[in-house]
């Protein structure tokens, strides 16, 4: 059905995709791929092994420590609890995709440098991630907003990351 | 001058390397001499130990940028600025200029017997600093001499009426030279004979003052490559499952549908190693599917039809390991180890006006680190070439070493950044597990072994349970004249390679608190045994016992009804340097200091008034001092952990925003630790699968913020990476017990508060 409606389009300069191609487009980090492994295949190892994209990181078979975090949409997500079928054609950050082309650093990771946010490093991608989908959601997160991070971190870079937040929030971001 | 002609020249100081780097760099490299290099002009031994034997690098480009070698695991300890910035203070290094670079293994063939060219190569143990201190500063000395001679001969004044600023060396005149303009004939210079003086402190530029992470930028953009992220050619991925039990074996497998699935290569059975030690071979007999990706692995892993028999292990619980070991408190039985018995406790107890006793249960804990077990190798007939993240990367060469049968300089070993440590890599199971499965006559691509979590939690090197029984005597004036502690564990040291009359070493400290101020104290350790495997963990022995010790002073004072900061301190007593029986001294007036620091700002005399509860602790280890100050409240049935404030005395602060990230953060770790977790084991089997069975601290169960206080001191420094983590726990269960009046004796806190509640 969509062929058809594709063909009945007036003729224009869009190049209509070739339906019958096997695949699933992705749309990672303003890049266009196609996938044409398992439609199966979690996100995360998508973007580790066939992209060799390694900032996001492998967090326990759920997820559990927030290592995997991805924005799909703009939105916090698990990237091992989605599959590649279920993102096809959706906006997806990776944390190698949040600074500028220009090298310029998302206020986000320039306020995790200014309050050396960091401990093994680890599990660092995950807490930018979560702490960029925060930041949008609540220009001025509470520190009870803060508290709903679903990140863990056992080297304690917590409070930290809190005051990361609040350092951006305050618009101090690269700022002594 | 030619390399070759460099090369000759040189062989006649092994111990001093300068080379002709690219493009005239200056490199120095400070290597063991060979023993067998009879043409050193000078016996090592000279030298003095902490020049010999010394090899981290330093290369100055012409250009002026400056390399410095790291020769420590970063695991999240921030070695990787901190170690770099003692070289380079000391070099006169503009810190701008400098990147710094892992070292790796450095290893030599001498006569088929390992020579380790960077010296000590440790990590997260504590000790890099001390170590650092004592030697790698020479590094930075000798290079910045290098320089003062070269723009000396340049300009045709003395050495001594130059000095060095920041990457530049200026003459009296005003007249500069950059480094990068001096390297080309600095390299054409002899080494000294002997170490250039040190700075002194007045003249530190960089050590004491704050730096921030030197792979910040690359951590923060997600270019950092951790051993986990690497592939090395062409590169098979293995997953892997082991048997439930330690001595249990398969016994029955059907890999038929694992290897229908797309992309699965090869499954392989592998076994610990008969007669090999703890931590050097696998742990448990294990099943590996290699693919040609994580995902088809895992896929082809799920579809594993196995059959384990279990061992003679399957009847041990955790709960059966408690009780027996009350059992054995309740009797009389000699214990395995009288680690410490000053005066005599027997005679002072007949004396007494006031007892107290209390037992003490901490839970096992496992490491539960962030990047999991995983290592990176290839090994080919003559090589072995392998990434990964282990803290002691000269025990890894062993296991390569004895796996492979491969010579030193055959054996090259990567140690990127590590996603933490905290002690499990310390032990290379998982490395013994990938150089078979990469040795494997059938496989001849790199491999890269990756665990689950849930295998990183089933199979880990666990830190024992442990039952501590304290008794006190108190006279007619108040003043404790006895203390008895009996302590019940599995040691982490059982098939290490340590003699049975030293098992107690990893299960209690002879000299921790009150040993030394207490006339009658005496101090016992009962052996318990398990089929669980353990191993070293963060902060032991020191994390359990100042759980025990610390609360109970706080039960102590409270029966005194005394403020405890006052039974502290009149414990404590003059501030004087007592003499420790593993060496070095216990300065009581640096641990006064720190407790009172806590004190003061926490506000410590509303506590008997306050609404919230305070809770106190203080401990000493490695030559460090340290104290907490908690702050809880109770809200709608909530334990809230309100403020915390810890103070550390740790020497001389190397980078004092590094010291204040791992103070808090072992703190962090501490109140996580304390609140949440335990690990429990039952037919044999550990209990915690998933990250939600053993569930670090969710950010809204952590306080806030961490008040990091720091002394300011000159004494040669100590290492920070655990010191905050011992007293955190007990200055919380002691606030606990100031806000709801429950005495918590048990740990995970969390689970005993709402059972006690």
């Amino acid at each position: 059905m969509a062929l058809a409606q594709a063909q009945a389009l007036p003729a224009t300069n869009t190049i209509v995709p070739d339906k019958t191609r096997d695949g699933i487009d992705l749309q990672i980090n303003g890049e266009h791929y196609r996938h044409t492994g398992d439609p199966q295949m979690p996100l995360l190892w998508y973007l580790r092994d066939v992209l060799r994209l390694t900032g996001t990181k492998y967090g326990g078979e759920h997820g559990e420590n927030g290592a995997d975090l991805i924005l799909l949409k703009g939105k916090a997500t698990s990237a091992i609890s989605v599959s590649v079928a279920k993102v096809a054609n959706a906006e997806i950050v990776t944390i190698e995709g949040l600074a500028a082309n220009d090298g310029t650093l998302h206020p986000v990771q320039q306020a995790f440098i200014d309050e050396d946010a960091i401990g093994c490093g680890y599990c660092t991608p995950g807490w930018i991630i979560a702490s960029v989908d925060l930041l949008k959601r609540k220009k001025q997160p509470s520190d009870d907003d803060i508290d709903t991070l679903p990140n863990v971190c056992r080297c304690g870079c917590q409070t930290r990351v809190r005051r990361a937040i609040k350092r951006v929030a305050a618009g101090k971001a690269g700022q002594p | 001058m030619s390399d070759t002609n460099r090369g000759i020249r040189l062989s006649r100081r092994r111990f001093l390397q300068v080379l002709a780097g690219t493009a005239g760099a200056l490199v120095i490299g400070i290597r063991a001499a060979d023993a067998a290099d009879t043409d050193a002009p000078l016996p090592p031994s000279l030298l003095g130990d902490t020049f010999y034997g010394i090899g981290a690098y330093v290369r100055i480009d012409a250009d002026g940028n400056v390399l410095i070698g790291l020769r420590d695991p970063d695991t999240g300890t921030g070695v990787a600025t901190s170690l770099p910035r003692i070289i380079a203070d000391e070099l006169d290094a503009d810190w701008n200029r400098v990147s710094v670079v892992s070292l790796g293994l450095g290893v030599t063939d001498n006569n088929g017997q390992p020579s380790w060219i960077y010296g000590r190569q440790l990590g997260g143990t504590g000790g890099s600093i001390s170590a650092a201190w004592a030697d790698l500063r020479q590094a930075g000395a000798v290079a910045r001499w290098l320089l003062l001679q070269a723009a000396a001969r340049r300009l045709g004044v003395p050495a001594d009426r130059l000095r060095c600023e920041s990457g530049t060396v200026i003459a009296l005149d005003g007249r500069r030279f950059t480094y990068g303009s001096l390297v080309e004939d600095a390299s054409k210079i002899d080494m000294p004979n002997s170490v250039p003086p040190l700075k002194t402190a007045e003249r530190y530029q960089l050590i004491g003052n704050p730096a921030g992470d030197v792979d910040a930028r690359e951590i923060v953009t997600g270019q950092t490559r951790f051993a986990i992220d690497q592939q090395y050619g062409d590169t098979l991925t293995a997953v892997v499952v082991h048997c439930p039990w330690p001595d249990g074996t398969l016994d029955g497998i059907d890999f038929t549908d694992t290897l229908a699935v797309k992309g699965v290569r090869k499954v392989l059975q592998l076994s610990p190693e008969v007669g090999q030690q703890a931590g050097t071979t696998l742990s448990a007999t294990a099943v590996v599917v290699l693919a040609e990706d994580t995902w088809s692995a895992l896929k082809g892993r799920q579809k594993l039809k196995l059959k384990w028999k279990p061992g003679a292990s399957n009847s041990e619980s955790s709960d059966a390991l408690e009780q027996q070991a009350n059992t054995l408190l309740a009797g009389k039985t000699d214990p395995t180890t009288r680690v410490r018995n000053d005066g005599d406790y027997d005679a002072a107890s007949k004396k007494a006006a006031r007892r107290l006793e209390a037992t003490y249960f901490q839970p096992w804990l496992a490491h539960a680190t962030a990047e999991p077990m995983n290592c990176l190798v290839r090994v080919e007939k003559n090589k072995a070439t392998l990434v990964v993240p282990t803290q002691a990367p000269q025990k890894a060469w062993a296991v390569v070493h004895r796996i492979t049968g491969l010579s030193p300089d055959q054996i090259e070993i990567g140690v990127p950044r590590i996603g933490g440590g905290y002690g499990r890599r310390l032990d290379h199971d998982y490395l013994a597990e990938a150089v078979m499965l990469a040795s494997n006559k059938d496989i001849d691509t790199s491999v890269r072994l990756i665990w689950t979590h849930d295998q990183d939690l089933e199979h880990d090197y666990y830190r024992s349970g442990s039952v501590h029984q304290l008794s006190v005597i108190i006279d007619r004036k108040r003043q404790i004249t006895g203390w008895y502690q009996r302590m019940v564990s599995a040691s982490a040291l059982v098939n290490r390679g340590v003699p049975d009359s030293r098992l107690w070493t990893s299960e209690v400290d002879v000299d921790q608190l009150p040993a030394a101020l207490v006339p009658n104290y005496r101090s016992d350790w009962y052996a318990q045994t398990s089929a669980i495997p353990r191993g070293p963990a963060r902060s032991m022995p020191h994390l359990s016992n100042a759980f025990a010790v610390e609360s109970f002073i706080d039960e102590i004072a409270h029966s005194m009804k005394e403020d405890p900061l006052d039974t502290h301190l009149r414990l404590l007593g003059e501030a004087r340097e007592l003499p420790l029986s593993g060496g070095g001294t216990f300065d009581t007036g640096r641990l006064i200091n720190v407790l009172k620091l806590v004190a003061d700002r926490i506000e410590w005399k509303n506590w008997l008034h306050s609404v919230n509860g305070l809770g106190i602790a203080c401990w000493h280890f490695n030559g460090a001092y340290v104290a907490h100050a908690v702050e809880v409240a109770i809200k709608e049935q909530k334990l809230i952990v309100q403020r915390v404030v810890c103070a550390v005395d740790v020497g001389r602060i190397i980078n004092p925003m590094g010291l204040e990230g791992q103070v808090a953060g072992a703190t962090l770790d501490a109140l996580s630790t304390a609140l949440n977790l335990s690990i429990t084991y039952k037919d044999g089997q550990i209990q915690q699968h998933t990250g939600k069975d053993y569930a670090l601290a969710s950010m809204a169960q952590l306080p806030d913020a961490v008040e990091v206080i720091t002394v300011p001191g000159d004494r040669d420094p100590a290492g920070a990476s655990f010191l905050a983590m011992p007293t955190a726990a007990p200055a919380l269960a002691n606030a606990v017990f100031r806000a709801t009046a429950v005495r918590i004796r048990r740990l995970p806190l969390g689970k005993e508060l709402s059972r006690l509640s």
